[in-house]
């Protein structure tokens, strides 16, 4: 504690280097083309499935629900026994106690949503409320939002002191913080945003929160990942990153994982430093496995969606 | 909050080229190997035929050497013979110039031009038609990568097709209140590093003005030439418009020195363009030449740092830097010059140095044994001038000519390394203080074809590059190329601009 505590400074956003949107976009492109086949191309769907933060975010998420999320969270294709479980289960406070029970004994952790989840649009009481609530229900992991409004008007201050706030709050529990990129719209924003997060002592930073389009781009994560990088070489810290929302596809998920290769390397490609916030991914990886093992398709229906 | 501090906050800093405050943690590395390597993921070649041997292209037919000569065309990652090519001397690039001045006479000049498009038209979309088959043969001769084959050579060529198509009937608009003529025949020699791209800026303009053509491509990579050659043939393109004869220095001589070739255009060496300077000095031959380059590549404490970094990369490893206009030499402000130098070493960590036909090879294959010995001289030559020489630990293939991407630092302006166009994967890095520094080392070269600025200010981009010496400026990117855009060089990078409303002048008498 006193280590990250001491980490805890304010950016110095006088070095904070500019972003060239059309040069990232260029870089994006670069790392789509590379090729993944073969034993890369199963390696790198399975090492993605344990990645999922496999989620449910609705107002009518009721207990039920949750228990079979979590079911398919612990065992994605009865199947295939040998796949790995997904990273966590990502749900509103009030079903972490449910999700915790369900998932108890595996390797799946429970992760919460919470400060006023998805808009932020509360009091810092409030807020950390929410996060000690979902904190004594037993949640692992803390995605909270910054408050946008504050950041746009050029109040960095109050983002990085609520940060803070909720870093406390959290106690052993990890910090994602979600910048929510769609409403900080410009590639320089995300990069600021980032660095604000990061001094502020989150765990990990992620993308959106599923709910503002666009959600999770590449463009935004490379801007993102190379943010996480400079703040290693300048501390010494590592910090995890989690796109969130609108990847669906196992192929992303593949181009994804290399942007973290060529940026981070192999040390950020375990689900300890990197997430997918995702539901609908997990099936479409699972068919390309499937896919991979048996060399054809499979019908849909063959996957269980919940 | 107060707008005060809101802007303090968002300026960027200057440090009027101070050193900012360095990591404690620079000695951290990041480790891009050790897990998940990508499995090789290879062009498949078994679709794409190359002959055993290859003729000389003249009067629509593919023709045997007069005098019987060939010499073998090799695949540089692999040494293997891929085809025997006919080596031409003066009796066959005579026989060219006849046919070409035949078909100039009475076929070609005479066509309406609307006509001339059409054919211009029709190669374009059968090099699309066939793009496949051309960017694998491209990369097995010559060495370049697929991805850059596949993604730049080959659509950008085309390209260059399609948009002087375009012209062919719109040449009375080209140049108002004058008539644009054609010239009669034109002798073009081009080199081994675009081998196909090249052909296309030389065939695409003087077709599309009315002019037929002799073509050389370089010794080492005739193939893709030869293919087009096949193109020509099926387009139905009339007889003799397009001859192409293959050889080296010799048979581009012939062509040089031949007195019924009106116009020379040579993409090459500065040595050998000065030698065809010397040949057409006193003759009434038009000519363009396009030759070497070093070019300055000048990253200001403003830019976007990460991206910039990929801009350099892409400036001086993009075809292994067998580019005329790679950015060769690195300009950087002094107080990110520690930086930049370490996120550009992380950055060629990543490179992947090996099979040309692999789709994730970044840098494939030196083109040829000779141009591998000379890039390897002058890495010997730059230890041996005392500047630190910096290699990425990634491997390289056992057999073929394949060079490590090789960066050096503590060089000097009066270095041979600095000097000299090394055309290969070979970087070097200076710094300087202020804006004018920058502009006088950028411009202390005999050569003057290409440069590059990075900065997040607009106005300065405008400020340096109107101070450049050189035929093209890049802002914020690099080694960008459009047919709409002419390209040449300043000083001993060249005479005369090729692509665009420019590219038309050389291949036209205004009357």
């Amino acid at each position: 504690m006193n280590q990250s505590s001491s980490l805890m400074s304010y950016p110095d956003f006088s070095r904070t280097v500019p972003i060239d949107t059309i040069g990232v976009q260029e870089r994006v492109s670069r790392l789509n083309s590379r090729s993944i086949k073969k034993e890369s191309k199963v390696q790198g769907l399975k090492l993605a499935l344990s990645m999922i933060d496999h989620t449910t975010l609705e107002g009518k998420d009721s207990e039920g629900k949750v228990i079979q999320l979590c079911r398919k969270a612990i065992t994605p294709y009865a199947p295939m026994p040998d796949l790995p479980s997904v990273a966590a289960v990502c749900v509103y406070p009030n079903m972490v106690g449910t999700a915790k029970k369900t998932v108890a004994g595996t390797s799946v952790r429970v992760a919460s949503v919470a400060t006023a989840f998805p808009s932020g649009m509360a009091q810092l009481q409030t807020k950390l409320d929410d996060v000690k609530y979902a904190v004594d229900e037993g949640a692992d992991e803390i995605d909270m939002v910054i408050s946008r409004g504050q950041f746009l008007r050029g109040n960095f201050t109050y983002v990085f002191d609520e940060i803070g706030a909720v870093k406390e709050a959290c106690g052993n529990a990890h910090l994602k913080v979600i910048l929510e990129t769609g409403e900080l719209e410009t590639l320089a924003n995300v990069r600021k945003a980032s660095d604000l997060a990061m001094h502020a002592g989150a765990d990990f930073i992620k993308t959106s929160t599923g709910k503002i389009q666009p959600a999770a781009t590449q463009p935004v994560t490379l801007v993102m990942l190379e943010a996480i990088r400079d703040y290693y070489r300048e501390t010494g810290r590592m910090v995890g990153m989690k796109p969130a929302g609108g990847i669906r596809k196992a192929k992303e998920a593949l181009q994804y994982l290399v942007l973290v290769k060529e940026t981070l390397g192999a040390d950020w490609l375990s689900n300890e430093w990197f997430r997918f916030g995702a539901s609908s991914l997990t099936n479409d990886l699972l068919m390309q496995i499937v896919k991979q093992e048996t060399g054809v398709y499979q019908s849909s229906v063959y996957f269980s969606n919940d | 909050m107060s707008t005060s501090e809101k802007n303090e906050a968002v300026e960027p800093n200057v440090t009027n080229g101070s050193p900012k405050p360095t990591s404690p943690n620079s000695d951290l590395k990041h480790d891009f190997a050790s897990f998940w390597e990508y499995s090789s993921a290879p062009e498949s070649s078994d679709k794409v035929e190359i002959k055993p041997s290859y003729g000389h292209f003249i009067d629509g037919e593919f023709v045997e050497p007069v005098k019987g000569r060939t010499f073998s065309s090799i695949n540089p990652a692999t040494e293997e013979v891929l085809t025997e090519i006919s080596e031409a001397t003066s009796e066959d690039v005579d026989k060219a110039v006849k046919a070409a001045r035949t078909a100039y006479n009475k076929r070609w000049s005479t066509l309406p031009a609307k006509e001339r498009g059409k054919y211009i038209f029709r190669i374009a979309r059968m090099i699309q038609e066939r793009s496949r088959d051309l960017a694998i043969t491209e990369s097995m001769d010559g060495g370049k990568p697929i991805r850059e084959s596949r993604d730049v050579d080959v659509p950008l060529a085309a390209a260059y097709f399609f948009y002087y198509a375009g012209w062919a009937d719109k040449l009375d608009f080209a140049f108002p209140g004058r008539k644009a003529k054609s010239i009669g025949v034109c002798g073009q020699i081009i080199p081994w590093n675009f081998p196909l791209l090249m052909l296309a800026w030389k065939i695409a303009p003087a077709l599309a003005t009315g002019n037929t053509v002799v073509l050389k491509p370089a010794e080492t990579t005739s193939i893709t030439a030869l293919k087009f050659a096949e193109i020509c043939r099926d387009s139905g393109l009339p007889d003799g418009v397009v001859n192409i004869v293959t050889g080296a220095g010799q048979t581009g001589t012939a062509i040089v020195n031949h007195n019924d070739i009106d116009k020379i255009a040579f993409t090459g060496s500065t040595k050998v363009g000065k030698i065809i300077q010397k040949s057409v000095a006193g003759t009434d031959k038009k000519f363009t030449l396009e030759l070497g380059g070093k070019g300055a590549n000048i990253v200001f404490e403003d830019a976007s740092i990460n991206q910039a970094v990929e801009g350099i990369i892409n400036a001086i490893f993009f075809n292994q830097g067998h580019v005329c206009c790679a950015g060769s030499r690195l300009l950087v402000q002094e107080g990110i010059a520690d930086e930049l130098t370490r996120k550009l070493k992380e950055r060629m960590e990543t490179l992947i140095v090996g099979d040309p036909l692999d789709k994730n090879t970044d840098i494939g294959a030196i083109n040829s044994k000779a141009q591998y010995e000379r890039i390897s001289d002058y890495i010997e030559i730059g230890k041996a001038e005392g500047a630190d020489m910096y290699q990425p630990s990634n491997g390289i293939p056992d057999g073929g000519y394949f060079c490590r991407p090789t960066l050096f630092t503590g060089v000097s302006q009066s270095n041979r390394i600095v000097q000299e166009e090394i055309f290969g994967p070979v970087l070097t890095i200076q710094t300087f203080r202020t804006p004018s520094e920058a502009i006088e080392k950028a411009n202390n070269t005999p050569y003057g074809l290409s440069s590059g600025i990075w900065t997040d200010r607009g106005s300065k981009i405008f400020n340096i590059g109107s101070h450049m010496d050189s035929g093209v400026v890049w802002a914020n990117t690099f080694n960008k190329f459009d047919p709409t855009s002419p390209f040449g060089g300043y000083k001993e990078s060249g005479v005369g601009r090729e692509g665009g409303l420019h590219g038309l002048y050389p291949y036209v008498n205004l009357v």
